[in-house]
């Protein structure tokens, strides 16, 4: 059983003209089983909010909290938020030339489980994610995501989810750059970890389709650095149909 | 900091330069003066620490050479008089000028044509201190299959001249590895000549040693013919380590490929890499892209990476270089710890990443572990270095 916490958080991002304030002020909490979609427009942050939680080094939480099961994160390294128990499917995974597929699967999880997978399942359980992700199993032998197209990187990015098994989620944006049978290829592999019935999942997406294949319990509407609006699905259609625009207005007109 | 050069497409930009970074070849010593370190080749260069290397008076020796060789290939003594009828070219700098002149041994490797090799040819190089000058030549017959490993161990003050003759349609696989103790001082010239439609692979792996500069030259005998030429190099504190290359498509229809990568860690740590391709007016239709990569461990270390493109022609088939230096990707880092890999075990699988590129293309399984265990002893290096910090 898994709870996701974030209080009152607040985050900068590092840039060459000093920190710059991104966050401010999120309050969120992802019970067990809970699939939370946070909707918003470009630049309003919600990547951010993704990034400051798995601690990337181009982000700073000045204040506020993040627990996943009582287990302070932000006060963790990156690969101990993981160990905790944290996953963040990224928008723009990362190449890392020469280092196969399999054998940073393999170093993930034993530095997870704190012992090597047995090798017999092990090979067989990659080569089941990849191919549930429609990845040819000749994947495992290339380099991480390297000379992989943008739909190969998301369903890179979902294999992993199924094979790492985190007690909660971030998926940033998985959906962009996906075409028609991709979406689906993904929708499935997250709707496969959803049905574990314990996790708790952050969907980061700035359109409504992906929400076709996966059905949020919660729907949140991100603009300028913090929830403004939360709802049920309904609240995603009304989206879809008038845009974000009501809420920028709101936010420019705060801002005055 | 990193800097990336790129040139997809060159055939927009063409220009006509001399090659201006190229000395006229020269067996005269005459012809060679002692560099001062201001001349464009020395410039990179610390020429203190080469300077009985320069001296052709200075009494000398040669390696220590060991080697067990296959049923058809041969050995052979050869006089100062044949080795400069064999060379692929003559003497481009003071220090093979020196060895061509003053070599304490010349030998002549001589692989039969058709003759075909499963297992890798070795020759073990041995320095037992002091100076010593070897100019040996190795040529590979007709359609011929190889691979040849050259290991250059223990100390010395070693200037070397080599020439590499590969004829039409043969196939080397060639390993050089600079595996030198701390004190030794290693310079000198590789010239390799690629027959029509031969396939050459260089691998030129400098471990060891204080100063290691080596100008390695390439070029064409006939169209068709392929180079893959690739390098690594680890540099420690107050460690010098330079490979000049030079690629003269002096033919149509050629192609080269350069790849080298290096690290580098503590203070005083020198590597420099000029990647220099020369595509002359008669060699239309070629290939070539070069590149150059220095990974950054610590403070404090230097690389200096210059890669040239002189085109005389317009008429190519793609030409390309690019150069980066810098530390550790930080991307990359957070990519792999986000999966829970601590950050130790993180900068080990870039670096092996990093290198694994070039080591795969040894070839040689043997040398490919030794290989893959000093990027091990590296990285122990730099966590040592670390915990201490």
């Amino acid at each position: 059983m898994s709870t996701l916490v974030i209080t009152d958080l607040h985050a900068d991002v590092l840039t060459e003209d000093g920190p710059k304030q991104i966050l401010k002020g999120v309050n969120l909490t992802i019970n067990p089983g809970e699939i939370h979609a946070i909707m918003g427009p470009n630049g309003s942050g919600k990547s951010t909010l993704a990034y400051a939680i798995a601690g990337h080094p181009k982000y700073e939480i000045t204040t506020g909290s993040v627990t996943l099961d009582g287990v302070e994160l932000t006060e963790l390294s990156v690969d101990e938020r993981a160990k905790a128990g944290l996953y963040l499917a990224m928008q723009y995974p990362v190449e890392v030339p020469g280092v196969s597929v399999s054998n940073f699967l393999r170093t993930a999880k034993t530095a997870l489980d704190g012992e090597a997978p047995k090798l017999r399942h092990w090979v067989k359980d990659v080569e089941k994610a990849l191919e549930g992700m429609q990845l040819d199993k000749s994947f495992a032998s290339r380099s991480v995501n390297e000379g992989f197209s943008g739909g190969e990187k998301k369903r890179h990015e979902i294999a992993q989810l199924e094979l790492l098994n985190p007690k909660a989620a971030i998926l940033d944006e998985t959906d962009s750059g996906l075409d028609i049978d991709a979406l689906r290829v993904v929708s499935d592999g997250v709707n496969r970890f959803a049905e574990k019935g314990d996790r708790a999942m952050v969907l980061i997406t700035h359109y409504t389709r992906i929400l076709r294949y996966i059905d949020p319990t919660f729907v949140h509407v991100f603009v300028d650095g913090h929830i403004v609006e939360s709802g049920g699905r309904e609240l995603a259609d009304k989206l879809e149909a008038n845009g974000y625009e009501e809420y920028t207005k709101a936010a420019a007109a705060a801002a005055v | 900091m990193t800097t990336t050069v790129d040139t997809p497409n060159v055939a927009s930009a063409i220009e006509t330069v001399e090659s201006h970074l190229h000395p006229t070849p020269s067996w005269d010593l005459e012809d060679h003066a002692v560099p001062t370190g201001r001349e464009e080749i020395w410039r990179f260069t610390p020429v203190k620490k080469f300077k009985r290397l320069f001296d052709a008076d200075a009494e000398a020796t040669s390696l220590d050479w060991a080697f067990d060789v296959p049923e058809g290939v041969t050995v052979t003594e050869i006089s100062a008089e044949q080795a400069r009828e064999l060379a692929v070219e003559a003497p481009v700098d003071r220090v093979a000028a020196v060895a061509g002149a003053r070599s304490g041994h010349r030998m002549h490797i001589q692989i039969p044509a058709d003759g075909d090799y499963a297992e890798p040819i070795v020759f073990t190089a041995t320095g037992s201190g002091g100076l010593a000058r070897d100019h040996f030549i190795l040529s590979v017959g007709a359609n011929a299959r190889a691979t040849v490993i050259i290991r250059f161990e223990g100390s010395a003050l070693f200037a070397e001249k080599s020439d590499f003759i590969i004829r039409d349609g043969a196939q080397l696989n060639l390993v050089t590895v600079q595996d030198w103790s701390d004190d030794t001082v290693h310079g000198g010239q590789r010239t390799v000549s690629v027959g029509r439609n031969a396939h050459v692979k260089t691998v030129t792996a400098s471990l060891g040693g204080a100063a290691v500069r080596l100008q390695e030259n390439m070029r064409y005998d006939g169209p068709g013919g392929e180079l893959e030429s690739y390098g690594l190099y680890f540099v420690d504190g107050e460690q010098h380590v330079q490979h000049r290359l030079f690629v003269d498509h002096n033919e149509p229809h050629t192609k080269s490929n350069v790849d080298y990568r290096g690290a580098l860690q503590g203070k005083g740590a020198h590597a420099v890499w000029i990647g220099d391709v020369l595509i002359r007016k008669a060699a239309e239709g070629i290939d070539t892209y070069e590149s150059n990569k220095n990974l950054l461990l610590t403070e404090g270390c230097q690389a200096d990476s210059v890669p040239n493109l002189e085109i005389e022609t317009g008429e190519i088939a793609g030409a390309g270089h690019s150069s980066s230096t810098g530390r550790f990707d930080e991307l990359q880092l957070f990519y792999l710890r986000s999966r829970g890999i601590p950050e130790q075990e993180a900068r080990r699988l870039v670096v092996h990443g990093f290198f694994w590129d070039i080591i795969r293309r040894i070839g040689v399984e043997e040398v490919q572990n030794k290989m893959l265990e000093r990027v091990e002893r590296e990285l122990e290096t730099l966590e040592a270095v670390k915990a201490k910090a």
